[in-house]
């Protein structure tokens, strides 16, 4: 069964064009690709390059060290934690959005869309900011909270609240154009069959959006951890208990511990480059490319 | 599972999955950002102008959307060559550099700010070179023009590749076959063809250096009037307790990227239906 995706995945085929009238002269081709390589390795490839560099400046055992005080392993814990707690929300909620956009028929869909898109384009501080505004010892709920000994604001949840915010589109976004080009036909078979609710969700739907869903988790799983703003402000940069992984490498850059900044940050980068592994596996998967 | 007059569907679970989508999205979204303009709603607006139009704060405004506007032009221009790099021609590693593409993406804001830095530094290994040349990047303007650039690298590329890939070589063959030299085809008929992308691309970057807080603190050095961006004042407010400096602020950066956004939206919709021609 074909499945049209409608997101981003279906932009990814990349092929040279070569009829005659399109072709440029030869000397504009090796031009604009060395000005093109050149920009790339600059902007992209140089950064990345000396964070590995750095990182392993003063040798291996160093770096191990570093990764292995108890402040940092407290981070990545908590980098994780958070991770592990706002992907499945987001996810939870990108399908059950995408459910209801894409498989009835009710008004108000467009404006749904675009407030489902509104994290995207808030600074992360101010994502931290309205948080601090409800939560916070002056905030909405402030007295509240401290009246019932709950921590939100400079405490693990003001975290995991902040990064689910920032993270919130990302799963939906991949999975309601899919879901809205893929249809009802196969659900209503399924329902017709005498299949429940559950049931066709589960064999039906789902391994129809399964690639679009595993997009959206590894985008949203990317960001929840590098997440950095928005966390700053909510997390009160208590050692060892608010802190995260980019939180930690500021702390550790902030104190002149260049090479061990660096050397947390390599973790980091390390996730990155295996989520552009990741989403490049995806889409060639997802296209049939080989 | 009653089936209704009005049934939408005889597909079970639009009251749960509506629900529940409603619900959450107002929890997580909306009633967190309706805070900071209640907040705001409160002040008298003697107290709002006099927040967001402090010197300071208009010294930072014009930072933020100046770099953010440089480095979105710039953006347009090498994510043009780029795609069209990518899209037209083949070299070895061209998949690898495809992926590459979308680092500033995947790549945390801290390590991306402390990579800037270290690379433009007085001893860095760009900024040694830049240096004695009277070029000092990092902890000045510049600074924060080249982080933004790094991060608004994929916007453009991405947004300008599948249309791109989409034109048919039967409108540049028309035009060759018309007598147009190959220079007058790019510039008369492909260019505007990627207009309303390049304008997408640009205006996502924009609203996207706009609000970057990461990649950017640790380059600029962070000198009131002179190198602090909008959002490092917000949070020094918010550190300094003035909660209705920080949110007034806030909320005039809230309402520039909703307009954006709507801008953003109105374009997609503009270069869809150019498309469809």
């Amino acid at each position: 069964m074909a499945s049209a995706i409608a997101s981003t995945l279906a932009t990814r085929p990349v092929r040279a064009v070569s009829h005659r009238a399109t072709r440029d002269p030869a000397w504009a081709r090796w031009a604009l690709t060395a000005v093109a390589l050149l920009f790339l390795a600059f902007f992209l490839v140089l950064p990345l390059l000396v964070v590995f560099v750095q990182a392993l400046d003063k040798g291996g055992a160093y770096f191990l060290a570093t990764v292995r005080e108890p402040d940092a392993l407290a981070s990545i814990r908590l980098t994780l934690l958070t991770v592990a707690i706002a992907v499945p929300a987001n996810v939870t909620f990108g399908v059950s959005a995408a459910w209801a956009i894409a498989k009835f028929r009710f008004p108000g869909k467009s404006l749904l869309t675009t407030l489902i898109d509104l994290p995207f384009a808030v600074s992360p501080v101010i994502s931290g900011l309205i948080y601090v505004l409800v939560f916070g010892a002056q905030g909405w709920l402030g007295p509240w909270l401290i009246d019932h000994n709950i921590r939100i604001i400079f405490a693990v949840p003001g975290i995991i609240l902040a990064t689910t915010f920032v993270t919130f589109p990302f799963v939906a976004r991949e999975l309601i154009p899919l879901m809205q080009a893929q249809g009802t036909d196969e659900e209503y078979s399924a329902v017709t069959l005498g299949a429940s609710g559950w049931q066709t969700f589960w064999r039906v739907t789902l391994p129809n959006i399964r690639w679009g869903l595993l997009y959206g988790v590894i985008l949203c799983n990317a960001r929840a951890m590098g997440e950095f703003g928005a966390v700053s402000v909510v997390s009160g940069h208590i050692r060892g208990e608010t802190n995260t992984m980019p939180l930690h490498v500021e702390i550790l850059y902030n104190e002149y511990n260049i090479v061990g900044a660096f050397a947390v940050a390599s973790l980091l980068a390390l996730l990155a480059l295996a989520t552009l592994v990741l989403k490049s596996i995806v889409e060639w998967r997802q296209t049939g490319t080989p | 599972m009653t089936r209704t007059r009005n049934s939408r569907s005889i597909l079970p679970g639009f009251g749960l999955s509506l629900g529940f989508t409603v619900a959450y999205l107002g929890l997580i979204v909306l009633i967190p950002l309706s805070a900071a303009f209640i907040r705001t709603a409160g002040m008298s607006w003697h107290d709002f102008v006099a927040a967001v139009s402090s010197p300071r704060v208009i010294a930072a405004y014009r930072l933020s959307f100046g770099a953010s506007l440089a480095a979105g032009l710039v953006n347009v221009v090498f994510g043009l060559v780029v795609a069209w790099v990518l899209v037209r021609y083949s070299f070895p590693g061209k998949r690898i550099v495809d992926s590459l593409v979308d680092l500033p993406f995947a790549l945390p804001t801290a390590v991306a700010g402390i990579a800037l830095t270290s690379l433009y530094s007085p001893n860095g290994w760009v900024g040694r070179w830049l240096v004695p040349l009277g070029f000092r990047v990092a902890f000045t303007w510049s600074g924060v023009f080249v982080a933004l650039t790094f991060i608004g690298l994929p916007f453009v590329v991405r947004t300008v590749q599948p249309v791109l890939l989409e034109l048919e070589p039967e409108i540049e063959e028309a035009s060759s076959t018309l007598g147009a030299s190959r220079l007058q085809t790019v510039i008369r008929i492909l260019l505007p063809e990627l207009a309303p992308s390049l304008l997408t691309g640009f205006a996502l970057a924009f609203a996207r250096a706009l609000g970057e807080y990461g990649s950017v603190v640790f380059i600029s050095g962070n000198m009131p009037m002179r190198t602090e961006i909008v959002p490092l004042l917000i949070i020094t407010k918010l550190e300094q307790y003035d909660y209705q400096g920080a949110t007034a602020i806030a909320v005039v950066m809230l309402v520039s990227s909703f307009v954006l956004l709507l801008l953003i939206n109105l374009l997609q919709k503009w270069s869809r239906r150019h498309q469809a021609i």
